[in-house]
């Protein structure tokens, strides 16, 4: 599990506090409920280990919202990356959980950073194994630009413009036992 | 699903040879591995693409239909291609050395041999000299990891733990892979291992790995919370290491008599493939104590994490 460093490090710029963190997840759930009439057809697909938090969370203020819960999953997307055996660290594949049967459903896909958007494409070709939704969003706690496949998010808590060489690193205190933040690191 | 491990652990090697040379957490991690690759099997499409592109070559000089199976199914669900090689098929009929056939599979860019092998060492060997993954699928009497992995998956699964459980391995000790592997596996997850059968299948050497040695089954039952029945190798005809097998069904039979003995949640495990009658009665195979047919499905499961897991560490 990768152990985000402390806040401390000279070269990390803090970007998210808990409460900013807590207003965008809330709004993003205000957008969900505005473009799902059908809320109870919504499953909200958390991908391991930040996007089940974030999944879960969405899921709370949506409860909050509205007084219907709508069901969570998880999605593994380890085994359906395209990169096994090219990457020096092989990723944990963990069990996926979805609500069967997808068809009717609107699955919404969860994750903490997009990036690349490969990890979105393996999630989608996930969820494709379990059956065929009639459609598949994209909500992320973060955009960070870069991506290298045809993929949006339809929603995001913050679009951060980021340059390569820096990373962003998100902290839950479920998934991190440790206070919300999200901050930018650059590389030494 | 039971048991989960903390999942902290990094798998490192390129080959599965034993469970011997495995710590308890790189155990558990192939077991947690498994949990998601079970799940696999439950979807609409049972495949993934982990593999793909990858070629895995199942090289069984021993015959074996449900190793050599298992193992080819688990490769085709995550998306390898896959080659069978048997003995009669393959050029060791001409002479041809084990090594020979194993440059001649490098050369044509395998990247998993599965290997079957009535030495002991042949996969170690291999593994030694081939860029190739390597897994044990059963060499001579040493060792027969997946299986060990997928009856400690079994166990892990019903019981939700393997440390302080009592295990009684019951039958042919002496010549058996599964029961090395087992030993291995179940000590280092904590487990309290027995060994029973006729002295001379179960000699008290085995008492130097850490396990105890039984020559009266019934002794066993009452306390056992698992008992896995090894296959009496009739057609290797041992009639030097036991009178017959009317004896050994006397002796060490699982009778629907002697499984009244066992407590209500013991769980009954074979191998397979199963002697009806000899080292166990049909009811007491296809009872309530029996999960026979999962090890079958976590078979699959297990040999999917392993194939992963190998396959996917970059060379």
């Amino acid at each position: 599990m990768k152990q985000p460093k402390q806040r401390t490090s000279s070269t990390a710029v803090p970007t998210m506090d808990a409460e900013a963190i807590r207003r965008a997840l809330q709004r993003i759930a205000h957008e969900i409920i505005e473009r799902n009439p059908q809320l109870t057809h919504v499953v909200l697909a958390g991908i391991p280990s930040r996007g089940v938090e974030i999944a879960q969370r969405i899921a709370a203020f949506i409860h909050q919202i509205r007084k219907i819960n709508v069901e969570t999953g998880v999605i593994d997307v380890a085994m359906h990356r395209d990169d096994v055996g090219t990457r020096f660290e092989l990723p944990i594949v963990r069990e996926s959980k979805l609500p069967l049967p997808l068809e009717e459903r609107t699955v919404v896909v969860v994750d903490d950073v997009l990036y690349t958007g490969r990890t979105v494409r393996a999630a989608m070709d996930a969820i494709n194994s379990f059956g065929r939704p009639s459609r598949i969003q994209l909500a992320v706690l973060i955009d960070r630009g870069h991506r290298e496949l045809p993929i949006r998010p339809d929603y995001v808590g913050k679009n951060l413009p980021t340059s390569g060489n820096e990373k962003v690193k998100v902290q839950l205190q479920e998934t991190d036992e440790k206070p919300d933040a999200v901050w930018l690191e650059r590389e030494p | 699903m039971a048991g989960k491990g903390t999942m902290t652990t990094r798998w490192t090697r390129k080959d599965l040879l034993g469970l011997r040379e495995l710590s308890a957490d790189e155990i558990n991690f192939i077991l947690d591995t498994t949990d998601a690759f079970k799940q696999v099997g439950t979807r609409e499409i049972k495949k993934v693409p982990s593999l793909r592109g990858k070629t895995l070559v199942n090289f069984f000089v021993e015959p074996s239909t449900r190793t050599r199976t298992s193992f080819e199914l688990a490769a085709l669900r995550l998306s390898a291609d896959v080659i069978n090689i048997s003995a009669t098929t393959s050029s060791l009929t001409k002479g041809e050395t084990l090594k020979d056939t194993a440059r001649n599979l490098q050369a044509l860019h395998a990247d998993i041999l599965v290997l079957r092998h009535s030495s002991a060492g042949a996969p170690q060997f291999l593994a030694n000299r081939l860029k190739a993954s390597v897994i044990n699928a059963g060499d001579g009497a040493h060792e027969h990891p997946t299986q060990a992995l997928l009856d400690l998956y079994t166990i892990r699964e019903r019981r939700g733990k393997i440390a302080g459980l009592r295990v009684a391995i019951v039958g042919d000790i002496l010549f058996s892979r599964v029961a090395r592997s087992n030993i291995f596996g179940l000590l280092k997850l904590g487990a309290h291992v027995t060994l029973v059968g006729p002295s001379t299948l179960v000699p008290r050497e085995f008492e130097k790995l850490g396990v105890e040695v039984s020559y009266k089954i019934e002794d066993l039952l009452p306390k056992a919370d698992v008992v896995n029945l090894l296959r009496i190798q009739h057609e290797r005809q041992r009639r030097e290491y036991f009178p017959g097998i009317g004896e050994y069904i006397r002796l060490f039979g699982l009778t629907k008599e002697r499984a009244k003995l066992l407590k209500p949640d013991c769980l009954i495990m074979h191998p397979g493939p199963i002697n009806r009658g000899v080292e166990i009665d049909s009811e007491v195979a296809d009872g309530l104590h029996s999960v026979i047919l999962d090890q079958v499905t976590n078979g699959l499961a297990v040999r999917m994490a392993v194939l992963y897991l190998c396959g996917g560490v970059s060379g």
